[in-house]
């Protein structure tokens, strides 16, 4: 309901912008050709071909980075000594756009999905990295002091004990590098690729169809706010299995 | 062995180094006997839960020795389970698997764990609720489950941190009706620590009335009087007013120090 009003008022602002502004439909198009272009897109279905490609980009890079952000977070949350030295080193790497890398990235990893793939990794790895190493810090003291009584150790603390407790702050981590990483998806299908939604508006830019482009910018928008709205029903649960609720 | 559980021998013990160290316990000596019910009382900061914790393994003393059923204690172990006053349970397992948390890693056989879990489940009447998480249960439900985990592993001593401060009276009274039920059964060794002298008086076989700045054991009181125990009874009154009157006296001897 609020999301079809916030759509609502933005096409009629849009519109408005154009009607005042007197611009032309190549400055900036209006809704009912993006639309057309839209409906276009789903009948021919190249949508969903190039839906498909950058939504499988985006798992295998998004996964690529995820579990082993959690596992290294993990080990150095664990490990205070070595983390003071990590730290530094993930703070200098941190704030580079991912995109900075590209012309290694085409170097090493060359076209096609690769580059996707490879920029997905980055953007999404330090979040997890930084939140999961956070929340394995902050772990309640009385958790661990369960574990210290009951004997359990090592391996079984990890899964049993850390990696639960934990898990809420992995979580608010994987729902920010989600949204990083879908951000910069688009960033790495402009290099080199010729498939995916970021193909789709380099290309019709090329073209000209400024309708297509903003066509696929809507179709990125919506899919964006998909993938955060299903994280965050993900979020939700997680906060009431995993979280604190005292008594 | 010894026919005591617990020897706690002129244990010292200071917090933070430097300047000004903290003494907070001082030759603090006392024995818990198997299967006896003592308590030590006093109020914050009398260091009751660092020697707790001492006993526990969870911190080391500075000297002093502290034997659990003959051998010193240098760690946590699970014969000796503590159980804390907040914080027992883990949100993300269910009643039955919290229970079963401290048996996993044992070399028993499945059946023979399901037993001891249902077991320790239904002496805390929680045979209902197994696959209910803590954060749908009350304050007092959780610490019933807190008590079935340590049941379940079987252990010597168990440790109780203020572990009914939280609760209601009502829950707590039904509680420590429950806490001696159980332990008349089980002949478990229970060494609590509390600031709630009806809790002393009604559950323990000995107080040991803690003076603070130093921690020190300034008395120790004996109740004979059979258990369960009637909390309107002259007799409950009498040892009630007895440990306040030694507390005041444990708190008076300090008022010097205050004065200077």
């Amino acid at each position: 309901m609020n999301f079809s009003i916030g759509m609502t008022i933005l096409v009629i602002l849009w519109q408005m912008v154009i009607w005042i502004g007197d611009y032309q439909e190549a400055l900036l198009p209006s809704p009912l050709s993006v639309a057309k272009a839209i409906i276009a897109m789903i009948v021919d279905g190249t949508l969903f071909v190039h839906l498909q490609v950058s939504l499988g980009r985006f798992i295998a890079g998004y996964l690529l980075a995820v579990i082993p952000a959690i596992m290294l977070g993990m080990l150095l949350g664990r490990s205070p000594r070595v983390w003071q030295v990590i730290d530094p080193i993930v703070q200098v790497l941190r704030p580079v756009s991912p995109v900075a890398w590209s012309p290694f990235i085409v170097l090493w990893f060359g076209i096609g999905n690769m580059p996707a793939i490879a920029i997905i990794f980055i953007a999404a790895f330090f979040p997890v990295l930084l939140t999961t190493v956070a929340g394995v810090k902050k772990i309640d003291r009385s958790y661990l002091k369960i574990a210290e009584n009951l004997e359990i150790k090592n391996w079984q603390l990890m899964y049993k004990f850390i990696f639960p407790a934990a898990f809420p702050s992995v979580v608010s981590g994987l729902r920010l590098a989600l949204g990083t990483a879908w951000i910069f998806l688009v960033a790495g299908e402009m290099i080199g690729a010729q498939s995916g939604l970021g193909f789709l508006i380099v290309d019709a830019r090329n073209m000209l169809n400024l309708d297509y482009v903003l066509a696929g910018i809507i179709f990125i928008g919506v899919c964006g706010f998909l993938l955060d709205r299903l994280i965050s029903v993900f979020e939700g649960w997680v906060g009431k299995h995993f979280g604190m609720v005292r008594g | 062995m010894s026919e005591y559980m617990i020897e706690v021998t002129d244990v010292n013990k200071s917090f933070g180094n430097g300047a000004k160290p903290v003494h907070v316990l001082d030759n603090v000596s006392f024995r818990v006997k198997k299967g006896e019910i003592v308590t030590l009382f006093g109020k914050s900061g009398c260091g009751k839960s660092t020697m707790l914790n001492i006993v526990g393994g969870f911190e080391r003393a500075d000297n002093g020795d502290v034997m659990h059923d003959g051998h010193p204690v240098e760690r946590p172990t699970k014969r000796c389970v503590m159980l804390f006053q907040q914080i027992n349970l883990l949100p993300w397992r269910s009643v039955i698997k919290n229970v079963e948390l401290g048996l996993e890693e044992e070399k028993i056989s499945a059946e023979e764990k399901k037993e001891r879990v249902m077991d320790a489940l239904k002496l805390v009447g929680l045979e209902e609720h197994l696959n209910k998480f803590p954060h749908e249960l009350s304050g007092g439900m959780q610490q019933r489950v807190a008590i079935a985990r340590a049941l379940a592993i079987q252990p010597d001593v168990i440790l109780m941190d203020e572990p009914f401060a939280a609760l209601d009276s009502f829950n707590r009274y039904n509680l420590q009706n429950e806490l001696l039920r159980i332990q008349e059964k089980k002949k478990t060794t229970i060494v609590l620590v509390t600031h709630d002298i009806d809790e002393a008086v009604y559950l323990s076989d000995r107080v040991m009335i803690m003076s603070s700045h130093p921690g020190r054991i300034f008395k120790e009181i004996s109740i004979n009087q059979m258990k369960p125990r009637d909390r309107t009874h002259g007799d409950f009154q009498y040892y009630r007013k007895k440990i306040l009157e030694e507390f005041q006296l444990s708190d008076e001897q300090l008022a010097p120090e205050y004065n200077i």
